[in-house]
């Protein structure tokens, strides 16, 4: 499911903290991702679930994509996770440990059997499963396609350097290579990649060299663990202003040429044609959601 | 009882005194009072010898204090004051009874004060009360009649005469034996004498109190022998490590720094941000991220301020030393940094609180402020603010510069977390009154920004911004939707205490609250 929503920052906020859950709706990242696995300790689970499930259904104005991630459906408590959030309508599962498109579509039949059996449109929930270990890493585009419920990949540097028996660095040279596998697989089923977290939330400027790393590696988000975080990666993904003129320029040519009724748009003599539409949509979108411009993307303009 | 124009009641008389109900933040004029300016008995001292006449028992017998008399101190080592302890406890074993206390603060360090409040010897405040004593006093199991002020409105109280004070025992961190002193050295040393200025000047009679007597002349002078009658040594004035009384780093808490993030956006609307911009805000950790905040927008456009102001931080010394303002007007020193700033920089200048916040005179530093961030315990949806009482209803917190600031500023700025223990911080009605809406700007929380009527550009240029703004009441409403309306809090008809608006009207009491 390629879609093109913005998600610069998904959020992990532990589903057995009330304290931060009631939070969620104020934070100012893109996604958030409601945690039952790893955040929530084994005897714990069963309250949790009970939490985040009242949370969603207290939460009417949603003002951001919700995530939960619920706990591998091989362990007791995946299954059980699905049945109890399902109903509150998130917008997506964050689907841990996912290591062969197999999963995948285990938690896609599941999902499918609910939406039939509830009346939702097929495909309502989304899934972002979570490239994590050297295993799915080598396995990454054969899960991106596994599904059309998958709209990116996220890679996930805790486990995977765990995985691999060596240590995670703030430096990141012992990532590349997975990141760029997961990036590769990602843009080559048209999805979205998103990167991992950064666990050391006091150093806000290794964040950010991370982030810029990623960004030119060409990742389009990235997940979180502290909303202080949030703004160090979102001004790392705010486009520069000299982007936001060629972005404008663009959209403009495009409803020049809807005017004129003309099929073929140029710009400066040269073609413009739908890859270069859809990266100035993406950056005229990131520039308005970063208060760099005053007016919404007009959504129109990729149907002209 | 009469309301006053904000619908509170107010009694007619007060501890045998009259009031007049607070109307409006700007009209009422020293004409509506009979005091004109408090004036001292001429004297003349042809002698060059000491003042110094002993310890602080010589020093009360040789102030000539009686039952029934004033007395006052300054708050400037705040929590770290050992001085009005030692005071009352060398009143009482004088037999002196009947005291009013007129000192700029109490703080929580003066709960040593109850039993010889118990014990009659201390009759009333003419101040505000931080901590144990507000609280005795509004559970009604402490009989003690209070006038809470404002900085500025206890320096117009003083020097209009309202409350004359009949002996100043002025703690003297650096004094020589003649009378002449500072706060910037030695090892009580607090910096700004800001509130003893006041004193200093208009109590009948003034008593310097030091640990440090230093070799004549002790300079630079903050306060001068030509108006000190008498020199009194102790051993120790208190601790001046103490005096940092909130926290002095950023807040780390998410909401915290939304908050901040908020208020700097608003200060960044409002238009006064560039040359000769002027700024006042408190401790604590929201505050502080603001400054930062504004630190940096600074910086990066290459601003010069006019003034920092108020209670002075660290974090100011810092931008100050960096000449991102012109200078500071100190009237109180909240930290070690500030205190030895103030000893080395002419540019950090001390301001008495006369001159901060005094609202009859030519002029308050106050009135030259573009943007201030304050506190507050609760607000509500008219922009109400109280800062006294808790929602409890125990009075627990002294005004401090709150209204003046309010009053004086362009844009007064209140952050506040939208919830605490529970309970709503924005709300159809405040427990206690201590500045008035009208002088409120933007009430920002962590669920949004509010903007008062009066400030429509402003508005619009936040909402130009996509800043969260919201109406108070919906803003209300969202809080309450997550805590529920708050039952409201049970009070006697017992009036114990008034809250007076910088002008000398009163703009609310305090009630015992029903047990």
């Amino acid at each position: 499911m390629a879609d093109s929503r913005l998600r610069r920052t998904l959020l992990f906020v532990p589903g057995n903290m009330p304290s931060m859950l009631q939070n969620v709706p104020l934070f100012k990242c893109d996604s958030v991702i409601i945690d039952l696995e790893d955040a929530v300790n084994h005897a714990e689970k069963d309250a949790a679930r009970n939490l985040v499930r009242r949370f969603l259904k207290s939460w009417k104005e949603r003002n951001k994509e919700v995530l939960v991630r619920i706990n591998p459906l091989y362990t007791k408590w995946g299954h059980d996770d699905l049945k109890a959030i399902l109903p509150e309508m998130p917008d997506a599962i964050r689907f841990p440990m996912c290591e062969t498109p197999e999963m995948a579509l285990e938690l896609d039949a599941e999902l499918t059997q609910y939406e039939a059996a509830n009346g939702l449109k097929p495909g309502h929930f989304g899934i972002l499963p979570s490239i994590e270990t050297v295993k799915s890493v080598l396995n990454a585009y054969a899960i991106a396609t596994s599904t059309k419920r998958i709209f990116g990949l996220a890679f996930g540097a805790e486990d995977y350097t765990a995985s691999m028996g060596i240590a995670r660095t703030n430096s990141g040279e012992d990532l590349v290579h997975p990141r760029m596998m997961v990036v590769m697989a990602a843009k080559a089923a048209g999805l979205q990649a998103i990167d991992s977290i950064f666990s050391d939330i006091n150093d806000m400027e290794a964040l950010r060299r991370e982030t810029e790393l990623v960004k030119r590696f060409g990742y389009t988000g990235k997940c979180l663990v502290n909303p202080r975080q949030i703004d160090v990666i979102h001004e790392v993904f705010a486009p520069k202003q000299e982007e936001i003129d060629y972005a404008l320029e663009v959209v403009e040519a495009i409803r020049q040429a809807q005017e004129m009724g003309t099929g073929v748009i140029s710009l400066k003599g040269k073609m413009v044609d739908a890859p270069i539409v859809k990266r100035a949509i993406h950056t005229l979108r990131v520039a308005y959601a970063q208060g760099l411009t005053d007016t919404p993307v007009d959504e129109e303009i990729l149907n002209g | 009882m009469a309301k006053n124009s904000l619908g509170r009641e107010i009694p007619e008389t007060f501890n045998g005194k009259s009031y007049i109900p607070y109307t409006d933040p700007h009209s009422i004029k020293p004409e509506a009072f009979h005091f004109q300016r408090a004036s001292r008995v001429l004297k003349r001292n042809y002698s060059g010898a000491s003042k110094v006449v002993g310890g602080l028992r010589e020093a009360i017998v040789a102030s000539g204090l009686k039952d029934g008399m004033t007395i006052s101190t300054h708050h400037h080592l705040r929590n770290g004051d050992r001085l009005l302890n030692d005071l009352v406890r060398e009143i009482d074993a004088l037999g002196i009874r009947d005291i009013r206390i007129a000192s700029s603060s109490v703080h929580i360090v003066h709960a040593e004060l109850i039993p010889y409040i118990r014990k009659g010897v201390i009759t009333a405040l003419e101040c505000g009360v931080n901590g144990p004593i507000g609280e005795q006093i509004s559970r009604g199991e402490l009989a003690c009649p209070i006038i809470v002020r404002s900085h500025g409105g206890r320096a117009r109280s003083v020097i209009s005469g309202e409350v004359p004070i009949d002996v100043a025992f002025l703690a003297a961190p650096c004094c020589d034996e003649y009378g002449n002193f500072n706060g910037f050295y030695g090892p009580s040393a607090c910096g700004s004498l800001g509130y003893a200025l006041v004193d200093a000047q208009y109590a009948r009679k003034v008593v310097a109190v030091t640990d440090n007597l230093v070799p004549f002349p002790a300079l630079p002078i903050g306060v001068a022998q030509n108006i000190v009658d008498i020199v009194a040594t102790v051993d120790s004035l208190g601790d001046p490590k103490k005096i940092v009384s909130s926290t002095t780093k950023l807040t780390k808490d998410p909401m915290g720094l939304l908050i901040a993030k908020y208020a700097a956006t608003v200060i960044d609307a409002s238009g006064y941000l560039k040359n000769g911009f002027s700024f006042q805000t408190g401790t604590g950790g929201i505050s502080l991220a603001v400054a930062g905040h504004v630190r940096d927008m600074m910086r990066e456009r290459r601003i010069k301020g006019s003034f920092g102001c108020g209670g002075i931080t660290g974090f100011f010394v810092d931008m100050l030393d960096e000449g991102l303002f012109e200078g500071l007007f100190d009237v109180q020193c909240f930290d070690l940094k500030a205190v030895e700033s103030i000893g080395r920089n002419r540019k950090h200048q001390e301001m008495s609180a006369g001159l901060y916040a005094n609202p009859f005179n030519m002029g308050a530093v106050v009135n030259r402020l573009d943007c201030a961030i304050l506190s507050a315990t609760e607000i509500d949806v008219n922009f109400n603010v109280n800062v006294n009482t808790e929602s409890s209803g125990l009075l627990l917190h002294n005004t401090g510069g709150h209204c003046d600031v309010a009053n004086g500023a362009k844009v007064s700025i209140i952050v506040c977390p939208s919830i605490r223990g529970r309970l709503p911080m924005v709300r159809d009605e405040v427990t206690t009154i201590t500045t008035p809406g009208e002088t409120v700007g933007v009430v920002i929380t962590e669920r949004g920004i509010a903007v008062n009527d009066h400030l429509p550009e402003l508005k619009a240029e936040l909402i130009r911004r996509r800043a969260p703004v919201k109406d108070i009441r919906a803003l209300r409403d969202e809080i309450y939707a997550v805590t529920g309306a708050p039952k409201p809090v049970e009070f006697t008809d017992k009036v114990v205490g008034l809250i007076e608006y910088l002008d000398g009207t009163i703009i609310d009491t305090v009630r015992t609250v029903r047990a």
